[in-house]
C-alpha cells in the first residue's frame, strides 16, 4: 500500500483532482488546482505550499562530522557558519555527479543533510573511518515549503523570529507550539521558506500556516508547478537534467559539475588542499578543458514559435506543462550539437524557455542553435537563443 | 523658440495607445514627448487607490486583446508585465442555479452537460469554427487596413493580397466569417447551443460596450472582436493585469522612458499647429508650445479632427463623416471595496467561481430588454453586470481579506431622456447594487465604499466623447477600411505630418495596443520615405 505524508489528511480535502504520483512510496500531488498554471500564479503572485515530505533527510553527528562533510561533498563545508545551509553536491571518484541536497549546520559538530534520492547507505559506508554518527530522520520529520512574495508574510505573523532570516539562513523556533527549523530555502527561485516539522505535530502546524495565509492567498501546489517554478530558476533536477553517476550504464549518462552548471560550487578548490572524493578528476578536467558539455539556458522567441505552427495551418497553444523528454538540437548546419533536458513555456516570462546541454563551442549567450519540434506529424527545427540561467531571478528572493 | 521645446514627434494622450506609439517611435531612435492631460497615464486603463489599501480599477479592467507582437517587440516582461490569467466563468441564475467553466476541459463537459447534453459537443463546435474564423481573419486585425481610395501603388499591392486571402479561405470558414460580421450573437448560438444559460453566458460577451443587444445584427461583430484576444495562445482567454490595467500601462510607461520617449504630465493640447497644411507641433491650454514635425493623436475622432485639428483646415467630406461617427456611449462602471467575499447560496463557502468574470446575465431576453431601456434613453431597470473580484486573483488590490469588486454595468445611455446623469448616477447605482444583493444575499453588508462612473465621467476624465468605451461604435461601417473615415484608416490625416493612433482607428478599442503599434509602423515608413 503506497504510504501517505503526515500532512495528506488536509492536503486531499484542499485537493479538486485527487491527482497523485508517486515519489518514493508516498502520494505526492501532481496538482491540486485542475490547471496546475493557476498553482504556478500563487506561487509567483502570492504565496504556495509544497508538502516536501518524502526528502531523505540525515543527521551527520559527532567530532569528525565536519571532517566527513568536507570530504564526502564537494563543496566546501568548513565556511558553513553555524544557522546555516547550503545546497551542495557528492561525486565519484571519477569527478561525476552522484546526487545533490541541501546540507544544514546545527551545531560545530551536527549536519542536517536533505535529499531527494537514499543516501543512508553510502554515507554508513564512508562514515566507517570516521568518528561520526548517521541516523536516517527520513521518517521523524515532515517539511513543507511555502514559497512566494508573500511567504516572509505569512510565516511572520506565526513566527517573527523569521523576519530578519537571510537567504539560506536558518533558525530553531516554533509554530503552533511545536519546534520546527525554518529554513529560506527553497526550489522555485522565489522569495521562501522551508519548515521542518517533527512527524507527531505536522498537522497543527500546517493547520496554523494555512490560517496564516489565507488572507494572502495561499494555496497548495503540485509537480508540475514544482518544475515550472524550477526551470525559470534554472535548477538542475536529478532524475531530469541528470541520473546519479552511481545508477549510469554509459560514459553519456554521467556529468561532472562544469558539465552540469555546478562549477560554481566547488569555488577555490584550485588553490586549497582540502581533500573531497572527486577532486583530482574535476581539476584534471579543468586543466585539460576535457568538458563535453556546458549547460545554458535556451529561448524561443514567440514569433518564432507561433510561425511555426501558424506556416503550416496550426494554432500555436504553448504549453507550460514541462515536457517529459529531452529535445534535440542542432546547428545552422544541421549537426546534432546537444540536447535540452527541460522545455516549457513560461507564463511569466511569455516565451518558451529551456535548460539544455551544448557542446561548449555553442555555449556563448546570444548564438542561435536549433531545436527539434513535432509540428503536423513532421519533426521541424525552430530556432532557439543560448542564454544564461537563471530565467526568472526577483531580487526578492535573496533580498 | 527653445531647442528643448523641438522634437521628433509629439504624441497627444498618454493612454495605452498612445504610450505604445510612444515606445515604438521612440525604439525607433526618435525624439518623442507624449503630452498627458491628466496627473497620471493611462487614460481609461488606470488603477486608483480611492482607500487606502483598496485598489480600484476606474474604468478597463480586464486583458485579452492585447496584442502578442508588442509584448514581445517593445520587451515588456523587463517592465514588468504580468498577466494573471483568469481561472472561472461563473454566471448565476435566477432559479438559484448557475454556470460554472474552470480551466479544465474534462470538467467543463460535465458542466455543460447538466445544463444540456447536446450542448456538450454543441460548445466545442462552436468554439472550434470561432477559432477557425479568428485564424482567418487575423492577418487582416493585426495589419494597416489597405486605403481603397488611395492611388498609391502600396495600397494597390495590399488590395491585391487582401482579394487573396480571402480567396484562399475556406468557404465554411468565409461564410461563418459574414455571419459574425453581419448578423447577432443570440442566432449565430441558436446554430449550435440550446441551453438559455450557456447562450447567455456566450451573448453577455457580444454585449459589452455597444448599443446593441444581443438579438440585433452586429452583435456578432462585436462578439468576434472581444474574442480575438488570446494569452500564452490560448485564443478568447483574459486576464487581470498585475496591479490592475493601471498596472499594465505603468508597465508600457517604464517601457516607453526607457527606450527613451518623454512623458509630460497635466498637459492638455488645446491645437496643433500647422503651415500650409503641414503640422509643426502643438500648443497647451496654457500655452505653452512644443514644436515637432511629427504630431500623433491617441485621442479618438471626434477630438483629433475637430478640435485638436482646425476642421476648417480638412476637407468637407471627412468633416462630415466625422460628425456624424457614432459614439453614443452605453457602458458604465461601479466599483466597490468590500468588506468580505459575497455568498452564492448555491455554492456557500466556496470562492473558486469568482476567480474570473462573473457574469450577472441570467438569459438572452434579460439582456436583450436590459438593451431596450437604453434604445429610449434610460438605463436598464435590470442590469447586465459584468463583474470582478480582483483582489481574489491579486493579492496586492486589496487588504488582506478585504476585496475590490468591479462591475462593468451596461445599459446607461449617454443622453437620459429627460433627466441628466447627475441626478441619476446613485439611482442608477442603488439598481446595480440591488441587482447584485438580489443573486448575494449578503452583498449590501459588505459595501465598505461605491465608486460610480456613468458614461458622462468617464467623458469628463478621460476625454472619450460620449464616454463610448472603443472610441467610437463598432459597427460595421466604423470599422477596418471605415474606421474612423473611408481613406483615412491608414492613420494618416489630410495634414502632412498629424497622424492618429487611438481607439478610433483600426482595428479598434479596448487595451490592445494595435492601434498604437500600427501608426508607428506608417509614421516610421513615412519618415523613411521623406528621407530617401
Ligand atoms: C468603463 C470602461 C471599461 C472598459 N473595460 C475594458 C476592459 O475591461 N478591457 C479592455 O480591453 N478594454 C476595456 N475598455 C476599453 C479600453 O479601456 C479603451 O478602449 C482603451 O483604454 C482606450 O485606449 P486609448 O489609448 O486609445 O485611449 P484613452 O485611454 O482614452 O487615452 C487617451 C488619453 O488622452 C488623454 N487626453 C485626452 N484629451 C487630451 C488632450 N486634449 N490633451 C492631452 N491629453 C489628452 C486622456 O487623458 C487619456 O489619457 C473599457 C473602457 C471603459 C471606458
Amino acid at each position: 500500500m503506497i504510504r501517505t505524508t503526515p500532512f495528506h489528511p488536509r492536503l486531499a480535502e484542499l485537493s479538486q483532482t485527487q491527482m497523485w504520483g508517486n515519489w518514493s512510496g508516498y502520494l505526492s500531488a501532481v496538482r491540486y488546482d485542475l490547471s496546475s498554471k493557476h498553482e504556478y500564479f500563487g506561487v509567483r503572485n502570492a504565496a504556495g505550499f509544497f508538502d516536501t515530505s518524502p526528502l531523505y533527510k540525515y543527521w551527520i553527528r559527532g567530532r569528525d562530522a565536519e571532517l566527513l562533510c568536507s570530504f564526502a561533498f564537494a563543496r566546501d563545508v568548513r565556511t558553513l557558519k553555524l544557522g546555516r545551509a547550503q545546497y551542495t553536491i557528492w561525486c565519484d571518484d571519477d569527478g561525476f555527479i552522484m546526487e545533490d541536497g541541501v546540507l544544514f549546520r546545527f551545531a560545530s559538530d551536527e549536519f542536517l543533510l536533505t535529499a531527494a534520492e537514499p543516501n543512508m547507505g553510502y554515507l554508513k559506508q564512508l562514515s566507517r573511518l570516521y568518528d561520526v554518527e548517521i541516523v536516517d530522520a527520513s521518517e521523524d520529520y515532515a517539511s513543507l515549503a511555502i514559497q512566494g512574495p508573500r511567504s516572509r508574510d505569512i510565516l511572520e505573523v506565526l513566527t517573527p523570529d523569521i523576519s530578519s532570516l537571510r537567504y539560506f539562513g536558518f533558525t530553531e523556533t516554533k509554530i503552533a507550539n511545536t519546534p520546527v527549523t525554518i529554513s529560506r530555502t527553497g526550489f522555485s527561485g522565489d522569495l521562501g521558506y522551508e519548515v521542518i516539522i517533527p512527524v507527531a505535530d505536522a498537522l497543527p502546524v500546517l493547520d496554523a500556516i494555512l490560517q496564516a495565509g489565507h488572507p494572502h492567498g495561499l494555496r497548495p501546489y503540485g509537480d508540475e508547478a514544482l518544475g515550472m517554478t524550477r526551470i525559470e530558476a534554472g535548477l538542475p533536477l536529478i532524475g531530469v537534467e541528470f541520473n546519479s553517476s552511481r545508477y549510469a550504464w554509459t560514459p553519456d549518462d554521467r556529468f561532472t559539475p562544469d558539465e552540469l552548471g555546478l562549477g560554481w560550487l566547488l569555488k577555490g578548490i584550485e588553490d586549497d588542499s582540502r581533500p573531497f572524493i572527486g577532486r583530482d578528476a574535476i581539476l584534471r578536467e579543468r586543466a585539460d578543458g576535457s568538458s563535453r558539455w556546458r549547460t545554458v539556458g535556451i529561448t524561443v522567441a514567440w514569433s518564432d514559435f507561433y510561425e511555426l505552427f501558424d506556416s503550416r495551418g496550426h494554432l500555436a497553444v504553448p504549453d507550460e506543462i514541462p515536457v517529459a523528454w529531452e529535445s534535440m538540437l542542432y546547428n545552422a548546419n544541421g549537426k546534432r550539437i546537444g540536447y535540452a533536458t527541460s522545455f516549457m513555456y513560461s507564463p511569466i516570462l511569455q516565451c518558451h524557455i529551456g535548460i539544455a546541454r551544448v557542446k561548449p563551442k555553442y555555449a556563448e549567450p546570444g548564438t542561435d542553435i536549433y531545436l527539434e519540434q513535432t509540428v503536423n506529424h513532421e519533426y521541424i527545427n525552430v530556432r532557439a537563443t543560448v542564454t544564461t540561467l537563471p530565467f526568472y531571478n526577483p531580487e526578492r528572493k535573496t533580498a | 523658440m527653445s531647442d528643448t521645446n523641438s522634437y521628433d514627434a509629439i504624441v497627444i494622450g498618454g493612454g495605452h495607445n498612445g504610450l505604445t506609439n510612444a515606445a515604438y517611435l521612440a525604439k525607433a531612435g526618435k525624439k518623442v514627448l507624449v503630452l498627458e492631460q491628466r496627473h497620471l497615464v493611462g487614460g481609461a486603463a488606470i488603477t486608483e487607490e480611492l482607500r487606502p489599501g483598496f485598489q480600484f480599477t476606474t474604468f478597463s479592467y480586464a486583458l485579452s486583446l492585447l496584442r502578442p507582437e508588442i509584448i514581445q517587440e517593445l520587451d515588456l516582461v523587463r517592465y514588468g508585465f504580468m498577466p494573471l490569467l483568469m481561472r472561472s466563468h461563473f454566471a448565476p441564475m435566477e432559479n438559484g442555479d448557475y454556470f460554472l467553466l474552470g480551466p479544465d476541459t474534462g470538467l467543463n463537459r460535465q458542466e455543460i452537460a447538466r445544463h444540456s447534453k447536446a450542448d456538450v459537443d454543441g460548445m466545442e463546435r462552436f468554439e472550434h469554427d470561432t477559432a477557425r474564423v479568428r485564424q482567418f481573419i487575423r492577418p487582416l486585425f493585426d495589419s494597416i487596413p489597405p486605403n481603397l481610395f488611395s492611388d498609391d501603388p502600396a495600397d494597390a499591392d495590399k488590395m491585391a493580397w487582401l482579394l487573396k486571402h480571402l480567396g484562399t479561405g475556406n468557404k465554411k470558414v468565409i461564410h461563418d466569417t459574414v455571419r459574425l460580421l453581419t448578423g447577432s450573437i443570440a442566432d449565430f448560438c441558436d446554430d449550435y447551443l440550446e441551453s438559455d444559460i450557456i447562450k447567455a453566458t456566450i451573448c453577455s460577451a457580444a454585449c459589452v460596450g455597444i448599443k446593441l443587444g444581443p438579438m440585433s445584427p452586429g452583435s456578432g461583430m462585436n462578439w468576434l472582436y472581444l474574442s480575438m484576444g488570446e494569452h500564452d495562445g490560448i485564443g478568447g482567454s483574459w486576464s487581470f493585469h498585475k496591479g490592475g490595467n493601471g498596472g499594465f500601462t505603468q508597465v508600457l510607461a517604464r517601457a516607453a522612458t526607457a527606450y527613451g520617449a518623454e512623458i509630460r504630465l497635466d498637459s492638455h493640447v488645446d491645437h496643433l499647429i500647422t503651415e500650409k497644411g503641414e503640422v509643426k507641433g502643438v500648443a497647451l491650454r496654457d500655452g505653452t508650445e512644443f514644436r515637432a514635425p511629427v504630431v500623433v493623436s491617441s485621442l479618438d475622432p471626434r477630438r483629433t479632427f475637430l478640435e485638436i485639428a482646425d476642421p476648417r483646415e480638412l476637407p468637407a467630406d471627412l468633416v462630415e463623416t466625422i460628425q456624424r461617427f457614432r459614439f453614443q456611449g452605453v457602458a458604465s462602471k461601479v466599483n466597490f471595496a468590500l468588506d468580505g467575499l459575497p455568498e452564492y447560496p448555491a455554492l456557500s463557502g466556496r470562492a473558486d467561481q469568482y476567480l474570473g468574470f462573473i457574469n450577472v446575465a441570467p438569459t438572452v431576453e434579460y439582456m436583450e430588454r436590459a438593451y431596450d431601456a437604453a434604445k429610449y434613453g434610460w438605463y436598464s431597470e435590470h442590469p447586465y453586470i459584468d463583474a470582478c473580484i480582483q483582489s481574489l486573483v491579486d493579492p496586492d488590490m486589496a487588504p488582506p481579506g478585504k476585496h475590490v469588486m468591479s462591475c462593468f454595468v451596461m445599459y446607461t445611455p449617454y443622453e437620459l431622456k429627460g433627466s441628466t446623469w447627475q441626478a441619476e448616477r446613485e439611482n442608477m447605482a442603488d439598481r446595480v447594487q440591488a441587482t447584485l444583493q438580489g443573486f448575494f444575499p449578503n452583498f449590501n453588508d459588505l459595501v465598505l465604499q461605491r465608486e460610480v462612473v456613468s458614461p458622462d465621467i468617464i467623458e469628463a476624465k478621460t476625454g472619450l466623447s460620449e464616454g463610448n468605451i472603443y472610441a467610437g461604435e463598432f459597427f460595421p461601417h466604423q470599422m477596418y477600411f471605415f474606421r474612423p473615415a473611408p481613406g483615412y484608416s491608414d492613420y494618416r490625416t489630410p495634414i502632412r505630418g498629424y497622424y492618429q493612433c487611438g481607439s478610433g482607428t483600426h482595428p479598434g478599442g479596448c487595451v490592445i495596443g494595435a492601434p498604437g503599434r500600427l501608426a508607428s509602423q506608417q509614421v516610421l515608413k513615412d519618415l523613411g520615405r521623406a528621407k530617401a
